[in-house]
């Protein structure tokens, strides 16, 4: 066993405890950006002037009239940037733009001395614009050929030989939406201006180190001048890893320009009109399927609505490429992907990162095949599972498969999957006005950033004279229990109880060079990171212990805030002496952390290497009862067995896979972007930019049974603790709901029956399935044999992919 | 008048200075109080729910969760509000806290001091009594949303967690006990609330003001035309913080006593305009079975403790939920002036888009139903989400059958039509014909093609067609030989 995966004897990590924070979030004293504003004095307000078209270049910005309304401080405009007009690493999204790209695009912002006033001064902001061609749905771009960033192509065998010779070839088309994250917080950030020109943002980031660099760069200053902390946020899941940035910058631009405290926070119209969102897709595939239902072969084309800039889009795409094979062993391979540009808001990094996205591709066309196949929906999932010796098509080897299938088993058992498959059954063939479905599906996504260099984390341990301990760390706190882990990887290793080491806000003056939390790595990188510093205090203690207890520092052993010898008899020290000693013996009490995840490379021009550490494994099975009159369903249970490794912290796991579940059920069920299609003078509009017409999953959506299982014995080599990430993973679980309603549609018609189902499957996209079920023999829009739909394949100039990250590496080696 | 000032976890905390338009939200947050969370400044997340002391049906007071972003602190001068920092402290946790901190209730913990504040008021609800257990659902209780401490899961359908899946909160809820004989909120109901007080408070040249009777009220509706009437707030608030919306003059009628009765007689049920929802539903008990079918379909508890029936009629929205039902109901609406009263029947009460016969002077002081009603009563709401959406259409049915026949038949429906419309064609096509499959198949063909129904992002026009014609088929489904009653 590795080092940084064992564990000692009884160990505070794998204990369920609260969230470091529960007592402060019930009583309503935990503090978020926005809390903050009744603490500081003299605050101005800021609104942005968004120009409600979808597309239009700005002929003129009358700022005037703005100052005329009483309580309007200051108009920010791009004239007043020191330093680089751009909210963003690329250089594509002016953070004052003279273009408006999408409606709602906001020009310029103004601050208050309330926000009623910044909120009239916008108002009275004069904009003249002349409205250019707009192009607004991921069809639309496709047709006019409007593309941006590199376009990845992964390619393994031979596809056209795979489908030549496969007993079965299927084609078809699927567009699914994005989603929106509202999270709870909506974007908020605090600037001021220390002295000496010291530039501080509180910002509700993920992601505090970059949110510094825009901050640094739009203000002309050294990353060293800007300092950004992120007390918490409320809720990130991917919308606060790029997006802050611009926010922040405002609100530091302001404060630099005032002298006073400004305070940026949008409402959730302004959230949901002009931040990034999940990444909806179109695709076009071909596949070829074996005698036996076996995968030989798939050809797609993925094409992602990116938005208006690039953003995060390129390694979102590329994980969705990597993640179109899920669970599955599909020898030849070809996926094309490409990135729309189309006039909507910048869509971003999103739980799962692409990876969802590239599932439900191949999660739908299994769901969609299996009825032609002639085989059972699980049974066909069961038989293309990756086994020993499986290679991914980007050529990493795939361990612990056999989890997959434990995993699989264990849901199976769990669920009672038989026995209710023939209950439902019979339920559905007494019931003509309602029907259920139960369907199971499996997970496998990959762990680390795809791109190597942000796979590290940093940290900094203090432990005081008195023997307590405080720990600073890259990760930020979003509600997933980073913190909580990380308390919990420092008592550890450290052998104090939990109640001696205390947390301090995320800062970049901390932990310089961050990595975003993202990626479901926050525990492993910045955990690694903790219990390196942990273990460097720790070694420096066993010598002076050593000395006291007249043994060899190697027998040296910390648990529960004491300090013994290795032999059952030994002494015992308290940790405070042991530290107290080491403090007069000038021995340093504090260590800064590092960690770099080992063995990982990845070439994403070619699409290949071993880009993950790990892979985590899951699996669902979920049952749904459908109306027929309307469309309408409930999941009435759903049985989960997921891989978190040897879990950290059961409770903030089991948190994580719960609410991952619910969020990914309602991407693919309930939650509707819709943007207004048609031309006129709200083209490009967001239709559902609130709460009232954006539905969340409320307690109707919760499954009225719900288990969650955490596989057991499952150690993972090499990572923290033993533990696995568990972010993102479990999202992709809710796949299983999406399929079961398929099949309680198609339990309408005529049995063996391919549905079609939309994505979100809303009551509405359900009903219209029901409706092709009941009235029609004819299977869904799947084509049966070649040529089928042909996905397009790439122009011969199309640009190869290769991430600005990257881009900037090699400009860094060639000078 | 004395100088407005509200209460809050004990503490009067004067109003000097504060805009009319100013959200109890805002307010409170500005005193510090920043538990009390915006996600969405429109009713819908739940963030920013407060405790507020209101009348009670079993107890003089009852705490009653509200939304905070929706209603103006003016509209609480004088009364009692608790938040979550009034519940407990991290070294003296609520019960409630302890539950949801424990079974990891929260995670960001940004809706959590919401949910609290909506489960403690349910937490408090007088009459909430262990249920008998049954097996088979999870909770222990009679059914998923019910918990063996007899709490409805109802009470939180108003507060949307995007991070745990409910399930621990759900937990936390289902795990609470009766509040100790110490405990403060518990004692605090046996007395009543405090009375509404004449408020009047300006500021920038806008007012918001609560009059002392119905008489002052409509003197300042006759003699100030600009006056905007503001009940629960729960449609007002959110014209104002979305939609920028600010009047010069708020006239609050929410406690008038004028506007708070409930009668019921042989021939007719009364019930007074600003009534809330839920304040409804308790005192109708059983009585109208169109309209308890209403409620739970009707926003959440946390709307409905503070929406008025007065107020959605006012709104005058063609998808106002109670409105189908009134009228397949045969309401009518008792319009009240300096001048006197009139009664109007609810069917010729709108006259267009958000436009109705009611003049600026005057405001409705009740809606009166006639009894007996129809024997078999049904309202079908189609919506994205089962709790707490806005209807893309809503189908009310109030049918008299007898010895077979359909003899009457009311319909109303909303989202088909600039205002909520009769169906009389459908109508016309079941009256005198049999109460079978023959009938139904006709007359929903009917249904299915009364108004003119819209493309929106609810849905399309397709679907609100479709799902007209599917009422009557799943009114019939479900009730083939109605219960006979009626003359
Ligand atoms: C989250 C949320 C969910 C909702 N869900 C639903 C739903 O499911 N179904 C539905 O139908 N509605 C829904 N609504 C709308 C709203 O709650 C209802 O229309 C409610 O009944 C309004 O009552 P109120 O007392 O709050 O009205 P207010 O907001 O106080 O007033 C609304 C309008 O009516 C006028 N008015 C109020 N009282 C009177 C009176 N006595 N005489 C004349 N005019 C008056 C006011 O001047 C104002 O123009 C929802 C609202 C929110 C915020
Ligand atoms: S802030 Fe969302 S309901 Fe009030
Ligand atoms: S805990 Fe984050 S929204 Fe509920």
């Amino acid at each position: 066993m590795s080092a940084l995966s064992e564990r000692p004897a009884e160990p505070v990590v794998g204990r369920a405890v609260p969230h470091e924070s529960a007592a402060l979030h019930v009583t309503g004293q935990a503090l978020y950006t926005d809390d903050l504003v009744g603490r500081t004095k003299d605050v101005l307000h800021a609104w942005p002037r968004q120009v409600m078209h979808a597309h239009a270049r700005v002929t003129a910005l009358r700022t005037e009239p703005a100052y005329a309304v009483p309580g309007v401080v200051r108009v920010l405009t791009a004239a007043d940037v020191p330093g680089v007009n751009d909210a963003g690493v690329k250089h594509d999204e002016p953070l004052f733009p003279d273009e408006v790209m999408f409606y709602g695009h906001a020009v310029c912002w103004v601050l208050g001395e309330t926000l009623e006033a910044a909120r009239l001064g916008a108002e009275a902001i004069e904009v003249e614009v002349e409205p250019l061609p707009a192009l607004v749905t991921v069809r639309e771009a496709i047709a006019a050929g409007s593309f941006q960033g590199g376009q990845p192509h992964l390619e393994r065998g031979d596809v056209e030989a795979g489908l030549a010779g496969a007993a079965h070839v299927f084609s078809g088309e699927l567009e699914f939406a994005g989603q929106e994250h509202f999270y709870l917080e909506t974007h908020c950030s605090l600037a001021h201006v220390d002295e000496n020109g010291q530039v501080f943002v509180q910002s509700s980031t993920q992601h505090p180190s970059e949110t510094q660099e825009i901050v640094a760069h739009v203000l002309g200053l050294t990353n060293s001048e800007v300092t950004v902390q992120c007390l918490r946020m409320g809720g990130g899941f991917g919308g606060k890893e790029m997006q802050p940035h611009g926010f922040a910058a405002i609100a530091a631009l302001g404060a630099t320009l005032t002298g006073r405290p400004v305070r940026l926070r949008l409402n959730r119209s302004q959230d949901m009109t002009m931040s990034g969102k999940r990444h909806g897709f179109h695709a076009r595939w071909r596949v070829g399927f074996d005698e036996s239902g076996c995968l030989q072969a798939l050809d797609a084309t993925l094409t992602s609505d990116g938005g208006w800039s690039l953003d995060l889009s390129e390694p979102v795409l590329a994980r969705a490429l990597c993640h179109v094979d899920n669970a599955y062993w599909i020898p030849n391979v070809r996926v094309n992907g490409r990135i729309a540009k189309t006039n909507k808001t910048s869509q971003t990094a999103f739980r799962g990162f692409g990876g969802p996205q590239g599932m439900l591709v191949i999660e739908d066309i299994l769901g969609r095949c299996a009825p032609l196949l002639g085989v059972d929906a699980a049974e066909l999932r069961r038989r293309n599972f990756y086994t020993a010796g499986g290679t991914t098509p980007y050529g990493q080897p795939v361990r612990h498969p056999e989890r997959l299938a434990t995993i699989w088993q264990k849901v199976l058992d769990a669920s009672d999957f038989a026995a209710r498959t023939s209950e439902i059954e019979a339920y559905n063939a007494t019931h003509p006005h309602t029907k259920r479905g139960l369907a199971v599906t499996p997970v496998k996504f990959g762990i680390s950033f795809n791109l190597t260099a942000f796979n590290q984390g940093g940290a900094l341990v203090h432990v005081y004279k008195d023997g307590s301990v405080l720990i600073n760390h890259g990760g930020t706190e979003m509600g997933q229990g980073l913190h909580t882990k990380m308390l919990q990887v420092a008592a550890t290793t450290l052998g104090v109880p939990l109640h001696r080491v205390r947390l301090a806000p995320t800062r970049t003056d901390k932990v310089p060079n961050t990595s975003a939390t993202a990626a479901s790595s926050g525990a492993d990188l910045n955990g690694a990171a903790v219990k390196n510093a942990c273990e460097q205090i720790r070694g420096r203690l066993a010598q002076v212990a050593a000395e006291r207890l007249g043994i060899s520092p190697a027998d040296v052993r910390f648990a529960d805030g004491a300090v013994h010898g290795i032999a059952f008899a030994s002494d015992r020290l308290a940790w405070e002496e042991v530290v107290k000693a080491a403090y007069f013996q000038r021995v340093q009490l504090w260590a800064a952390g590092f960690y770099r995840t080992e063995g990982l490379h990845w070439d994403s021009s070619r699409m290949r290497g071993e880009p993950f550490k790990y892979f985590a494994y899951g699996a669902a099975a979920a049952e749904v009862e459908v109306d027929g009159f309307t469309g309408a369903y409930r999941t009435r249970r759903v049985d989960i067995v997921h891989d978190v490794g040897d879990s950290l912290s059961p409770l903030v796991d089991l948190g994580q896979i719960e609410g991952g579940f619910v969020q990914g059920a309602g991407w693919l069920t309930l939650e509707d972007l819709r943007w207004e299609e048609r031309e006129g003078p709200h083209h490009g509009r967001l239709a559902t930019q609130a709460a009232s017409t954006y539905k969340l999953p409320s307690f109707s959506e919760m499954p009225e049974v719900f288990n969650v299982t955490l596989l057991p014995n499952a150690t993972e080599e090499g990572a923290v603790y033993g533990s696995k990430a568990v972010g993102e993973p479990p999202l992709m679980l809710a796949f299983s709901v999406r399929e079961a309603i398929r099949q309680a549609a198609a339990a309408f018609g005529p049995p063996g029956l391919s549905v079609d189902l939309a994505s979100p499957a809303t009551p509405e996209a359900v009903y219209w399935a029901i409706e092709q079920a009941r009235r029609s023999t004819e299977h869904g829009h799947v084509d049966e044999g070649a040529p089928g739909v042909l996905p397009d394949q790439p122009a011969a100039d199309a640009p190869p992919m290769v991430p600005f990250s990257e881009r900037v590496q090699r400009m860094m080696t060639r000078t | 008048m004395q100088s407005p000032a509200v209460t809050v976890n004990g503490r009067s905390l004067p109003l000097d200075g504060t805009a009319p338009s100013t959200t109890a939200l805002d307010w409170l947050r500005a005193q510090g109080l920043v538990g009390c969370k915006e996600g969405c400044a429109e009713g819908e997340c739940g963030a920013c729910s407060v405790l507020v002391a209101r009348p009670g049906r079993t107890t003089p007071t009852q705490w009653t969760a509200l939304n905070a972003c929706l209603v103006p602190i003016a509209a609480f001068a004088g009364q009692e509000l608790v938040t979550a920092e009034g519940l407990g402290t991290p070294d003296a946790l609520h019960p409630v806290q302890r539950e949801m901190a424990e079974r990891g209730g929260s995670q960001c913990g940004y809706c959590t001091p919401g949910f609290v504040c909506s489960m403690a008021a349910e937490y408090y609800r007088a009459d909430r009594a262990p249920a008998a257990a049954s097996d088979g659902h999870p909770g222990g209780g009679p059914d998923h949303l019910h918990g063996p401490n007899g709490f409805d899961l109802h009470a939180l359908s108003g507060n949307l967690c995007r991070c745990t899946g409910y399930r621990p909160i759900r937990d936390a809820a289902f795990a609470l006990g009766a509040p100790d004989d110490d405990d403060r909120l518990a004692a605090r109901r046996s007395q009543p609330p405090p009375p509404a007080p004449a408020t009047r408070v300006a500021a920038d040249g806008a007012e918001f003001v609560r009059p002392a009777g119905l008489a002052d009220a409509l003197t300042l509706l006759a003699d100030r035309p600009e006056a905007l009437l503001a009940a629960g707030c729960t449609d007002w608030g959110v014209e104002v913080n979305l939609r920028g919306q600010r009047a010069p003059l708020v006239v609050a009628i929410d406690q008038l006593p004028e506007l708070r009765g409930f009668d019921v007689t042989a021939s007719a049920v009364e019930i007074g305009a600003s009534l809330s929802l839920s304040e409804i539903e308790e005192r109708l008990a059983g009585r109208l079975p169109l309209l308890d079918q209403v409620f739970p379909q009707f926003a959440s508890r946390l709307i409905r403790n503070g929406a008025t029936i007065g107020g959605n009629l006012g709104t005058g929205s063609p998808i106002g939920d109670t409105t189908p039902a009134l009228l397949a109901l045969e309401a009518t609406v008792v319009l009240a002036s300096v001048d006197g009263e009139r009664e109007v029947p609810l069917a010729d009460y709108f006259t267009g888009y958000r436009r109705s016969v009611r003049r600026a002077d005057e405001l409705i002081r009740a809606v009166r139903i006639p009894l007996p009603a129809a024997g078999l009563a049904a309202f079908h709401k189609v919506a994205k989400r089962r709790f707490d959406d806005i209807s893309s259409v809503a189908v009310a049915f109030a049918l008299d059958v007898r010895d077979g026949v359909v003899r009457r038949a009311r319909i109303g429906l909303g989202g088909v039509a600039a205002t909520p419309v009769r169906a009389r064609a459908t109508e016309d096509a079941l009256t005198d014909q049999r109460w079978d499959a023959d009938t139904v198949d006709r007359a929903a063909a009917v249904l299915a093609t009364e108004g003119t129904p819209l493309d929106d992002h609810r849905s399309s026009a397709a679907y609100r067609s479709a799902m007209l014609g599917q009422a009557l088929h799943r009114l019939f489904a479900e009730n083939p030989t109605p219960q006979e009653v009626g003359a």
